[in-house]
């Protein structure tokens, strides 16, 4: 008789404040996907749609926290997957959102909506649906415990698969030379 | 090999000569131990620590302590990298080290340094301090955000350039970079982009305007090799 199919392992992931690009380079596994496929399955992701994150065995984090929101659903990502992993230069060090903290928060508003030239009558947004802006990008680290940190901005495709194949055969991730890269 | 005129460092038999440091004698034999404020054209330093040691079971900067006949130097072991680590991270966390828009990426010491010893996280809360860059002169850009204090600018415009452009200011976790000109603008001193200072900073901090980005990122010196098998200049075929 066969042997029972192993149970896939599910994965989540999110782009907080981040561009996306760490998703692209992670697609840039290409055809590797087909054969994550068959090890994993996804639950919140932008591949899926799934609005919430539910008990996972891999969380990936792209984007540091930029609003209110980023850090809920940080938050919800640490306390729902087992491990939790910080994707990209933006989740580990705050990345280029970060470029904005030793500047004002109103006078990045003011400049950006008000006072910049060709703004006639603009007004800084305030529907209560929107989150609200952190004083200062963080990176995610400072907010939850993180287990395992794939620097680059973005990481290539190829650091996200060795992080990955590492940590499902169950080995301690190493990127090594090439690999690794925090630019 | 004689007793007298020789060590090992992690086991492999350095030879040395009289007066030679630890590093000089290992850099000249063509082995690594990480370090940023080490320069071989310069006189050492011995503040930024990376290239501590392990001399005869003591930690001791291999940049500064003397060879010794027979001695026993330990320095790829993790105890020892753990710690160099840590004081990567530190310094990461003290500046504000963006890499992907830095024109030094790829041939910075400090990044490459942080590859080496496989540093994936600052770890630590960040700074985000506030350091406006200095873009008065000319020719040349400082951006103070990068800078790790390693003295070398300083060395090399005092001791090279015969100028003091540059000096250290303040203490401990104050600790700054300063130009020595009474507006504190590079373009009001005598710094020139012949100067040896213009091009001893091992990180991003002294960088020549207009050429930015001339080669890409992804082709630079540490993205072909690591810095553990990229031997200084000056040193290669010693
Ligand atoms: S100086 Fe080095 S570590 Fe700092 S931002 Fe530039 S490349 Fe990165
Ligand atoms: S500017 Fe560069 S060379 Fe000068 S102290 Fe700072 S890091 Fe060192
Ligand atoms: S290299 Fe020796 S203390 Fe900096």
């Amino acid at each position: 008789m066969n042997a029972p199919a192993k149970p896939k392992l599910k994965v989540a992931t999110t782009s907080l404040a981040g561009c996306f690009g760490c998703h692209m380079s992670f697609l840039d596994i290409d055809e590797r996907i087909l054969e994550l496929m068959k090890l994993v399955e996804f639950d919140r992701s932008p591949i899926t749609d799934i609005k919430h994150c539910g008990p996972c065995d891999i969380g990936i984090i792209e984007g540091g926290l930029c609003n209110a929101e980023n850090v809920h659903v940080l938050r919800e990502f640490r306390a729902n997957c087992k491990i939790l992993i910080a994707m990209g230069a933006c989740a580990v060090n705050g990345g280029l959102p970060a470029q904005r903290n030793h500047l004002s928060l109103p006078l990045i508003l003011e400049e950006v909506y008000h006072a910049q030239h060709g703004l006639v009558d603009g007004f800084i947004p305030n529907d209560p649906e929107l989150p609200l802006p952190l004083d200062k990008v963080h990176p995610i680290h400072e907010v939850v415990k993180v287990d395992y940190f794939i620097p680059g901005c973005p990481p290539s495709g190829d650091a996200i698969w060795k992080v990955l194949t590492d940590l499902l055969a169950g080995r301690e991730p190493e990127l090594g030379h090439g690999l690794i890269h925090y630019d | 090999m004689s007793q007298d005129k020789s060590f090992t460092l992690d086991g492999k038999t350095v030879p040395y000569q009289e007066g030679q440091t630890i590093i000089q004698a290992a850099m000249a034999a063509g082995h690594y131990i990480p370090h940023l404020c080490f320069n071989p054209e310069f006189k050492p330093h011995g503040s930024c620590k990376l290239c501590t040691v392990k001399a005869n079971g003591r930690q001791t900067a291999s940049c500064t302590q003397q060879a010794q006949p027979g001695m026993v130097v330990e320095s790829d072991i993790n105890e020892l990298n753990d710690e160099r680590r840590v004081l990567l991270q530190m310094l990461f966390v003290e500046g504000n080290h963006f890499c992907p828009s830095c024109e030094k990426s790829g041939n910075c010491q400090l990044q490459a340094t942080a590859y080496e010893l496989d540093m994936m996280s600052p770890h630590f809360d960040q700074f985000f301090p506030d350091r406006p860059v200095d873009a008065s002169h000319a020719e040349y850009l400082l951006d103070f955000n990068r800078c790790i204090l390693c003295s070398l600018c300083v060395r090399a415009s005092r001791d090279v350039d015969g100028k003091n452009v540059f000096a250290l200011s303040g203490r401990g976790i104050k600790s700054h970079l300063i130009v020595n000109a009474k507006s504190g603008h590079l373009a009001d001193t005598d710094f020139s982009g012949s100067d040896k200072a213009a091009h001893v900073c091992p990180v991003g901090v002294i960088l020549k305007k207009r050429v930015g980005f001339s080669v890409p990122i992804g082709q630079r010196t540490f993205d072909a090799q690591p810095i553990s098998a990229t031997p200084h200049p000056k040193v290669k075929g010693a």
